[in-house]
């Protein structure tokens, strides 16, 4: 899998959520996304971008586009040096928060990836990443 | 901070989302339409989304947070102007939004309204 | 090492005796059978080949690349074929029914020298093949052409969303459905609902066969994001083996849904409020409409 553009962006505000939103629908745009699958993976850029804001107490993301063989994608790493995630597969249930969400962020993210990776080390951190395919 | 506006049309309120909203502005919204229903005693509250291109678990929750108090002030709250691709994917993101009323434009939203008004009867035909 | 052959003398002397053989052998491999290519047209075929077959054999190396015209006829011959409904072997045979003619006519003019033949051989051979598999790659393609196109043609004939009445729109569903169609047919949908200002929408299933469980699940899905736009959606035509399926599967279709077309319609009419009347015995008026 080739990396034909790499971005990073910080995530330490609700202001950066919108920015990584707005980055996000210009580059599914510009792979030809069809308008579901824009709105798709903005949306899950959305949720993960606000985790890392509001648990992972901000950091970064990382907004890359990507070619395998004849198809381009969009792959989305989200990673932050918070508390980390104890129990990764509770976390993946619909529903289940340990802040004042609604608990449907990375689950959520996860229906609306094509591709769903994540890493977590309690006291260390957690990396998500994403692809959605064109 | 920038605030959204909330228009006052006979007994409903009129919320117009048009920018890319930014959590901390959702919030000030819920408290701003809260304050805004009990001060004018209006009896229904139409938020038009038409412009917003994606509606994630935040602004799905803001939605469901006024519809509830909202319904506890006595006015019923209308989402109209869902765009399609942002049906589909709120509805993949897990959520319902089912405590929430909808109708297709705000033409559509008012006349619900209207005829809860007049009293006939809750909307027709619309689950709540 | 022997003499190269001289292909090129072979055939201007051999010419016609090879394209009669060449053409027996298609004759007795079937192609002319279904009368799908005329006598004259093979032979005119034929003749075209031949010509630009001969300067590619008397090139000698066995990698010189195809020749661009003959390549170029190649992959329109097999395309026609392909679209004709030729199979792929006769359209390898155009080919390789050469060999033999070709063949013949060597021994007769090296009547005694084998080695000379066997190279000759060995040569054509070679280049035949290359050019037969040139053939079938491009009588592939073009079936895959075919096959593509008709899949769209496919999708977008049996997913038409139709107007029954102001604010009432039917999705009649014909045929199997798999999870990708199912996806763009409903947001097909949706979008109509939009553009049509459509408070409920009829999705009609009496033409669907058989519904797995990621068909259900995309059909509930389209019926919650189109209650998210402010739209009702109706399923009717649920067979009796569909319903079944889905209970056991702990599918709840917790739609509104309606035996058939008819009583889905008759339902969304009296939602927008319309009435249908029956004036039968009264005036040749047609069903009337009355809010």
């Amino acid at each position: 899998m080739a990396v034909v553009r790499d971005d990073v962006m910080p995530v330490r505000s609700s202001d950066d959520i919108v920015r990584v939103r707005q980055e996000v629908r210009a580059r599914a745009i510009e792979i030809g996304l069809s308008l579901v699958d824009q709105t798709k993976i903005v949306t899950a850029a959305s949720e993960l971008a606000r985790n890392t804001l509001d648990y992972g107490g901000g950091g970064t993301t990382r907004l890359e586009v990507v070619q395998d063989g004849g198809r381009r994608g969009i792959r989305l790493t989200f990673e932050d040096k918070g508390p980390g995630i104890a129990d990764v597969e509770l976390a993946l249930k619909d529903g289940y928060t340990s802040g004042k969400g609604l608990g449907l962020g990375l689950s959520g993210a996860r229906r609306l990836s094509n591709e769903f990776f994540i890493e977590s080390k309690p006291g260390e951190g957690t990396r998500v990443t994403i692809v959605r395919w064109k | 901070m920038d605030r959204i506006p909330i228009l006052k049309m006979g007994d409903a309120l009129l919320i117009t989302i048009q920018v890319d909203m930014h959590d901390r502005l959702a919030l000030a919204l819920e408290e701003d339409l809260t304050a805004k229903i009990a001060a004018t005693k209006a009896k229904g509250v139409l938020i038009d989304i038409s412009s917003l291109e994606i509606v994630d678990s935040f602004i799905g929750r803001m939605l469901d947070n006024i519809a509830a108090v909202s319904r506890m002030l006595d006015a019923d709250t209308v989402v109209v102007g869902m765009r399609p691709a942002v049906a589909i994917t709120l509805v993949e993101l897990g959520l319902s939004l089912t405590g929430v009323k909808t109708a297709l434009n705000v033409e559509r939203g008012m006349l619900m309204i209207q005829n809860r008004l007049r009293g006939l009867g809750d909307f027709s035909g619309r689950r709540s | 090492m022997a003499v190269a052959a001289d292909w090129a003398g072979v055939i201007s002397r051999h010419h016609d005796e090879i394209i009669k053989g060449w053409l027996q052998q298609l004759r007795d491999d079937g192609t002319l059978q279904t009368g799908r290519i005329k006598d004259a047209e093979l032979e005119g075929e034929c003749r075209r080949m031949l010509a630009l077959v001969g300067p590619e054999l008397a090139h000698g190396a066995a990698h010189s690349p195809l020749g661009g015209e003959l390549r170029d006829m190649l992959v329109a011959l097999s395309r026609s074929r392909a679209l004709q409904g030729f199979t792929p072997s006769e359209t390898s045979n155009f080919v390789l029914g050469l060999k033999l003619p070709l063949f013949g006519a060597i021994g007769v003019d090296y009547p005694d020298q084998a080695d000379v033949i066997a190279g000759a051989t060995i040569e054509a051979t070679r280049k035949l093949d290359r050019l037969a598999l040139l053939t079938i790659e491009s009588f592939q393609k073009s079936r895959e052409e075919v096959i593509i196109r008709q899949q769209r043609e496919i999708a977008e004939l049996s997913t038409p969303v139709v107007k029954l009445w102001d604010g009432i729109l039917a999705l009649p569903l014909i045929g199997t459905l798999d999870s990708e169609r199912t996806q763009v047919v409903m947001e097909n949908m949706l979008q109509s609902i939009v553009e049509h200002s459509a408070e409920i929408a009829i999705i009609d299933i009496t033409g669907v066969p058989t519904v797995d469980t990621l068909v259900a699940q995309h059909l509930l899905k389209t019926v919650a994001a189109a209650r998210l736009m402010g739209a009702d959606c109706i399923v009717s035509g649920i067979r009796p083996q569909i319903a079944q399926t889905m209970v056991h599967l702990g599918v709840e279709l917790n739609v509104i849904s309606k035996a058939s077309l008819a009583d889905a319609l008759a339902l969304a009419l009296q939602r927008i409020g319309k009435r249908v009347v029956d004036t039968a015995g009264a005036t040749a008026a047609p069903v009337e409409f009355l809010r």
